[in-house]
């Protein structure tokens, strides 16, 4: 009884936005067919989410952001490519490290960066989504960044403007950016996702993190395992083509990356596990559980971590985990999507 | 880089003279500079880095000094990103050494317009203070648009607006040539 509501609280919460967006994928042309070689061009006017991208567009994605990196080796940490262009961040919900690394992302390209934030602008005074958008365009926004606690919200933005908008996670659908700096971290550590073994903890339920995730990964052929407590794995998951457990141990076991979620306390109704210590005991990873996975184990959280809850002070220290690494990965990412997003449009140009 | 179709039209260079054109850059490149103190050689991404390499070779050969080579890759200081009708891919700068202070010459195929090497001098400079940069290319094919000039040219090729001047390396393309096309 009780699992049937959470069951419909689900699909309430994400599926009208998977049913609008899967018959016609919204955010432009599918890519050009890759015959053996990668397709070195990128069509889309969005990024919207990880569904539906292919291989070759993650490892361009991927790439890019490998070269873009380099800047944290630089002294001098400006490109000049970005110039003239206005990105905006238009967050609705609080964020630290996914605003801060675009404005970075876009201040590092050269581009002009302006944060708006339902608290501080006409958000507050019942300014619909799509007059902000109508708004943003007219004040001549080039990309759109969007955070908003509506699965579909940056889809629906997308259609409104002309400008390139980017999903910095809608409600617990989707948060692609997050996706493509794990799939980056992994693809820097591991060097490869075919066969890979990944174990997702925590609360899938929620978790748009793990949802782009899921659809990267598979994409891209590693094997997925989901775990956490009955309550916050919906079955429906399996659909996504991952395996879904409620035994940590069997979950870890052999597992070659372990992506941590964070307990998302502020969407979290109650009731839904008993209480944080119980889940810290039963769910929370530390270094005694991690013993049954690879030697090797590369260890992510999206952050900020509850530390104590679902993951322990000692295994986020561990020289196994990425997490510091994880935010530098989340500017390069920014930088090359916003490069991507923002790139050649008129047809002629030879430069010598 | 270039859009449309293209004609063969005439082989401008072949393997030897190809060879003989970069020994004698190498040996301008020594003379120059009274030596090789502090010279360094950098190659604009894709065909002037195994320039670069090659000028390094030779000049090892006749100063018996190895000179370190570094790869730049000017994709993100190109001024025409918007009108471009292929977004180019973003490649890796890998220059290992400190450019501040160095005598930078800079290794490209084709100098056409200029705006490739004003993008590298910019990407450069955002690396350090070079002493100096001086500039060394394959083929000047003239048609400049920047007040720009080479210090080293392998050949100097008056060319139509019309025409496009192809290098292909063995590294690159299995071959030493420069073609000179027609586009149709």
């Amino acid at each position: 009884m009780f699992l049937d509501e959470l069951l419909q609280a689900f699909f309430n919460f994400v599926h009208p936005a998977l049913r609008r967006i899967r018959p016609k994928p919204p955010n432009g042309r599918p890519p050009r067919a890759a015959k053996g070689v990668r397709s070195l061009e990128w069509k889309r006017k969005d990024l919207l989410g990880l569904e539906g991208l292919s291989a070759e567009e993650i490892h361009l994605i991927l790439d890019t952001a490998e070269s873009c990196k380099q800047i944290y080796e630089r002294e001098i940490k400006k490109f000049p490519t970005l110039r003239g262009r206005t990105v905006v961040n238009l967050f609705y919900e609080p964020s630290t490290r996914t605003r801060t690394s675009f404005e970075l992302a876009g201040k590092w390209m050269g581009a002009d960066v302006i944060n708006v934030s339902s608290s501080t602008s006409s958000v507050a005074k019942g300014e619909s989504l799509r007059d902000t958008a109508r708004t943003l365009e007219a004040l001549g926004a080039d990309v759109v960044v969007i955070r908003h606690s509506a699965a579909g919200a940056a889809h629906q933005l997308a259609s409104e403007v002309r400008a390139a908008v980017i999903n910095a996670g809608d409600g617990a659908h989707e948060h692609p950016t997050q996706g493509l700096l794990d799939l980056y971290t992994i693809r820097e550590r591991k060097g490869r996702f075919a066969g890979l073994r990944v174990t997702i903890v925590g609360d899938i339920l929620h978790s748009r993190v793990a949802r782009s995730n899921i659809w990267g990964l598979r994409t891209l052929g590693a094997e997925v395992t989901v775990v956490g407590p009955p309550t916050l794995v919906p079955r429906e998951i399996t659909q996504l083509g991952v395996r879904a457990t409620h035994d940590l141990e069997e979950a870890l076991a052999g597992a070659d990356v372990v992506n941590i979620l964070r307990i998302q306390l502020e969407r979290q109704k109650k009731g839904l596990f008993p209480s944080l210590r119980e889940y810290a005991r039963l769910y929370g990873i530390t270094a005694e559980k991690l013993e049954s996975a690879g030697e090797d184990v590369l260890i992510m959280h999206p952050g900020p971590a509850n530390l104590g809850v679902e993951v322990s002070e000692e295994v986020a220290r561990d020289p196994r985990s990425a997490i510091s690494g994880q935010v530098q990965n989340g500017v390069a990412v920014r930088m090359a999507l916003l490069y991507l997003l923002t790139g050649g449009r008129a047809q002629d140009a030879v430069l010598g | 880089m270039e859009t449309g179709k293209l004609r063969e039209k005439i082989q401008i260079m072949d393997a030897e003279a190809m060879r003989r054109a970069l020994t004698r850059i190498a040996h301008e490149i020594i003379e120059r500079n009274k030596g090789v103190e502090k010279v360094c050689l950098v190659g604009i991404r894709t065909r002037g880095v195994p320039l670069a390499n090659r000028l390094a070779e030779r000049i090892r050969e006749i100063e018996g000094t190895s000179l370190p080579v570094g790869s730049l890759d000017i994709t993100l200081y190109r001024d025409d990103l918007t009108t471009i009708a292929h977004q180019p891919v973003v490649h890796k700068t890998e220059v290992g050494f400190s450019v501040t202070g160095a005598r930078i010459v800079l290794v490209d195929d084709v100098i056409f317009t200029g705006r490739t090497t004003r993008a590298a001098l910019d990407a450069l400079i955002d690396l350090g203070r070079p002493q100096t940069i001086q500039l060394a290319v394959l083929i000047d094919r003239g048609h400049r648009e920047l007040p720009i000039r080479p210090d080293y040219v392998g050949k100097n090729v008056p060319t139509s607006q019309r025409e496009v001047v192809s290098v292909r390396l063995g590294e690159t393309d299995g071959v030493d040539e420069v073609i000179l096309n027609e586009l149709l």
